[in-house]
């Protein structure tokens, strides 16, 4: 009896000093080339980075992170990188298209079902999240580390109740009713950034009005993009740009959101990193300061984007990555870097209801995330290659300017169908 | 005998390095892009290490005449425009600030560097400070308020006004009437002033190609099936201005070292002779400045032609009315990782400066070997 307990004692000192050694085992360069080089982002990293040394202090972490155009400078680097046969041992990718279209459909990751399942993320992980990310195979090529979603509308509730509006439910109700009365007033009804933030409106309009079935459809094929439904959401955009402020060009995202907290303007699409600048930038309270829906007709619908890691091809120290994404995926990461940086974890187990980890704003978001359908953003990566993302932002552009709805459907169309969308 | 054959052995030797590295870096590297353009590679295609096709001058027509390369005509139309602008803007004021300066005023060396500060910025820096001063709700539109005026209200570089339409379709009556222009001035010159029969050869030519346009042969070589307006966009005057604020002390400069050059007796002869003194400008100064005016050119004409971070700054990358090629360029070849179209562009810009700069060269090695 004394024998077989002094065995497991022996034994479970043995397994736990095994486990010390490959701790230990973990070793070299790992090199982590992301865009996160400022605010939130770059503390959520951090706050991995530091986490990720104390586990395995042999580890040399290399942040490699390349600054600007919101990721396009990033991507090129990586691009040039990937073809010289010189990667990084770990890469920030959108999830969706921008990773599957290219690194993928190329050959160049490596499948991760073994992480999954060894750490038991098969349960932990939303199934419309897995679906997202898994290919017709099977596999999975990465590990989310957050969730965002794209279609909220921002406003500041006490304004609205001054201007007498209430928040619309539908783009005819806010190009018909809510805007009218607004102008009125001599409020901007809604406001809009440069050129990106035009095609992350456009996405949440196509998918109120198109709803979410016929705006999935768009990117497999069963939507025709010159369908009058199509046509009728570029004019649905164009009101809606009628009543924007005129100098979206001037704007970025952060000034835009900024008039709406400030009271020059009502409203403001955004994604929820807006929630972040809010809180933190401008140091308002949930609820009060400022508030939030879902965009016009999209209730029920989280249309998400998320940033995760892969492991590819010819990595020079593919152990280490093993360790890192073994990491990230779990609800101790999660909770380190999604309170910082502003979004939502992509984990079921993270501490999703510790109210000093995440405000009332992603209280209510996870509500919607565990129970919308979901759908995915166009201006983020998610549903469409780089090359059709390239294109159509010149779309939005000439439509911003000559606001043709006809031909600009139709330029998209011809882009779909250039660029490979729904074939 | 020996010796002389020696440094030339040398002579060759210390050049080669460099004849080399320009060989590949330089010119291997321009060949190799000029291939690119011609084959539909991205980066598709060469992360799963296919070879790319050859798809002939393809990109080129695409640009010229595809529905969705609206952008590269507005980004070539744009360019025109602002080079046009921004050489003759950076030329007036630089000549007339020399001028000024010339004038052996107090402080000359003061108002000197003052002028020349802005070169020392990148044009990174220029952008966002001008895109502050522009912003049509808080710059230089507040100005007059400070003296009890309404605001102003031009859009600068948010402006979508166009001015001059016309019709894309019409580009290649436009671009054969410019040359018939362009060949009877030379012919005109060459007939009057040199007084040579072979002037009047070309003006024959030119007479030639206009009724060749005027029966249509112009007309048909449009390729586009719908009308596509552009024209010069009024946004184009901010970005000139920024620039034009950048390099106009550069351009003082060089007037400023030109005037220095012209001894004083000259002025002083022409004085004697009754020349008012702006008759001396005109007659004396002015033409001995030429030479400076078109080295000027040529180094303002480069600038603006591949001009990037300002207008990247400026107009947050997809601003259509302030576009340029060189942006475009980046985007198709890295944000939308077509290779292939990406190097099309490259070669169009690379077309249009060398259509700046290799008559200069050529000049100038000329008039280096009558010496």
């Amino acid at each position: 009896m004394n024998k077989k307990v002094l065995f497991f004692v022996l034994l479970l000192v043995s397994l736990s000093l095994f486990a010390v050694a490959s701790a230990q085992d973990v070793s070299g360069d790992l090199e982590i080339f992301s865009w996160w080089t400022g605010g939130g982002e770059a503390a959520g990293l951090d706050a991995l980075i530091a986490r990720f040394s104390e586990m395995y202090p042999n580890v040399n972490i290399i942040n490699a992170a390349v600054a600007g155009g919101s990721g396009v400078n990033a991507r090129a680097v990586l691009t040039t990188r990937m073809l010289g046969g010189d990667p990084p041992d770990t890469f920030q990718v959108h999830a969706g298209q921008e990773l599957n279209a290219l690194w993928v459909a190329a050959g160049l990751m490596q499948p991760l079902n073994d992480i999954y399942t060894a750490n038991g993320w098969m349960d932990q992980f939303p199934q419309g999240l897995l679906d997202l990310i898994t290919d017709d195979a099977g596999n999975i090529y990465v590990v989310p580390v957050n969730i965002h979603r794209s279609n909220v509308m921002w406003y500041v509730p006490g304004n609205l109740e001054n201007w007498g509006v209430t928040v619309p439910t539908s783009w005819d109700e806010f190009v018909n009713v809510t805007c009218p009365a607004l102008l009125a007033k001599d409020v901007t009804p809604i406001t809009v950034g440069e050129n990106w933030t035009q095609i992350h409106l456009w996405e949440s309009v196509a998918l109120g009005v198109l709803g979410e079935e016929a705006y999935n459809g768009l990117w497999d094929g069963t939507t025709a993009w010159t369908s009058p439904e199509v046509i009728n959401v570029f004019e649905t955009l164009g009101k809606v740009m009628d009543c924007a402020n005129d100098d979206m060009n001037a704007l970025s995202w952060q000034d835009a959101s900024q008039r709406v907290a400030n009271g020059e303007a009502a409203f403001n699409i955004m994604g929820d990193w807006a929630a972040g600048y809010f809180l933190v930038d401008l140091a308002l309270e949930p609820g009060v300061g400022f508030g939030w829906a879902a965009s016009p007709g999209t209730a029920g619908v989280f249309m998400m984007l998320s940033d995760t890691f892969g492991l590819p091809l010819g990595a020079p120290n593919p152990g280490a990555v093993t360790a890192w994404l073994s990491f990230l995926g779990t609800a101790e990461a999660q909770d380190l870097f999604n309170p910082v940086k502003g979004s939502l974890p992509a984990n079921t187990t993270a501490d999703i209801s510790n109210p000093d980890l995440y405000n009332a704003y992603f209280q209510s978001a996870y509500a919607d995330w565990t129970s919308n359908a979901i759908a995915g953003s166009l201006a983020h990566g998610l549903v469409a290659a780089p090359a059709f993302q390239n294109g159509f932002s010149s779309i939005i552009a000439s439509f911003q300017a000559d606001r043709d709805a006809t031909s600009a459907a139709a330029n998209a169309a011809v882009l779909a169908l250039q660029t490979g969308i729904g074939g | 005998m020996g010796q002389s054959k020696r440094d030339r052995v040398i002579a060759i030797a210390m050049l080669m390095p460099t004849v080399i590295l320009l060989a590949i870096f330089v010119y291997g590297f321009i060949g190799w892009t000029g291939w690119t353009s011609l084959t539909n590679s991205n980066a598709m295609q060469r992360l799963s290490q296919q070879p790319a096709q050859y798809i002939g001058l393809d990109n080129y027509t695409n640009l010229f005449s595809g529905l969705l390369n609206n952008r590269f005509r507005i980004d070539l139309v744009n360019t025109v425009f602002f080079t046009l602008m921004f050489i003759f803007f950076s030329l007036a004021i630089g000549l007339l600030l020399a001028i000024l300066i010339d004038q052996k005023i107090k402080g000359e060396g003061i108002f000197r560097t003052i002028f020349l500060f802005p070169m020392a910025l990148s044009f990174v820096v220029t952008g966002v400070v001008w895109k502050w001063l522009f912003n049509p709700s808080s710059g230089i539109n507040r100005l007059p308020e400070l003296v009890g005026l309404p605001p102003g209200n031009f859009r600068w570089f948010i402006s979508q006004d166009r001015w001059f339409e016309f019709n894309w379709q019409d580009f290649p009556v436009i671009v054969a009437w410019f040359v018939v222009a362009l060949v009877a001035v030379i012919g005109a010159w060459l007939l009057l002033k040199r007084r040579t029969q072979i002037g009047a050869f070309i003006l024959a030519g030119a007479i030639l190609i206009s009724t060749w346009i005027l029966v249509g042969g112009a007309a048909s070589l449009n390729i586009m099936d719908r009308p596509e307006k552009h024209g010069f966009n009024v946004a184009l005057f901010a970005l000139v201005l920024a620039a034009g604020w950048q390099m106009v002390g550069y351009t003082m400069a060089m007037y400023l070292a030109g005037l220095r050059g012209i001894s004083e007796e000259l002025r002083e002869a022409c004085r004697v002779d009754g020349a008012t003194e702006l008759g001396v400008y005109r007659h004396v100064v002015l033409p001995l400045l030429a030479p400076i005016t078109l080295s000027a050119i040529i180094i303002l004409g480069h600038i603006s032609l591949k001009i990037f971070d300002l207008v990247y700054v400026m107009g947050g990358g997809d601003n259509l009315f302030i576009d340029m090629p060189g942006i475009n360029m980046f985007f198709t070849t890295f944000r939308g990782q077509e290779f292939g179209q990406g190097a099309a562009i490259a070669m169009i810009m690379l077309i249009m400066v060398a259509v700046v700069i290799i008559p200069y060269l050529v000049s100038s090695l000329r008039g280096e070997s009558k010496r």
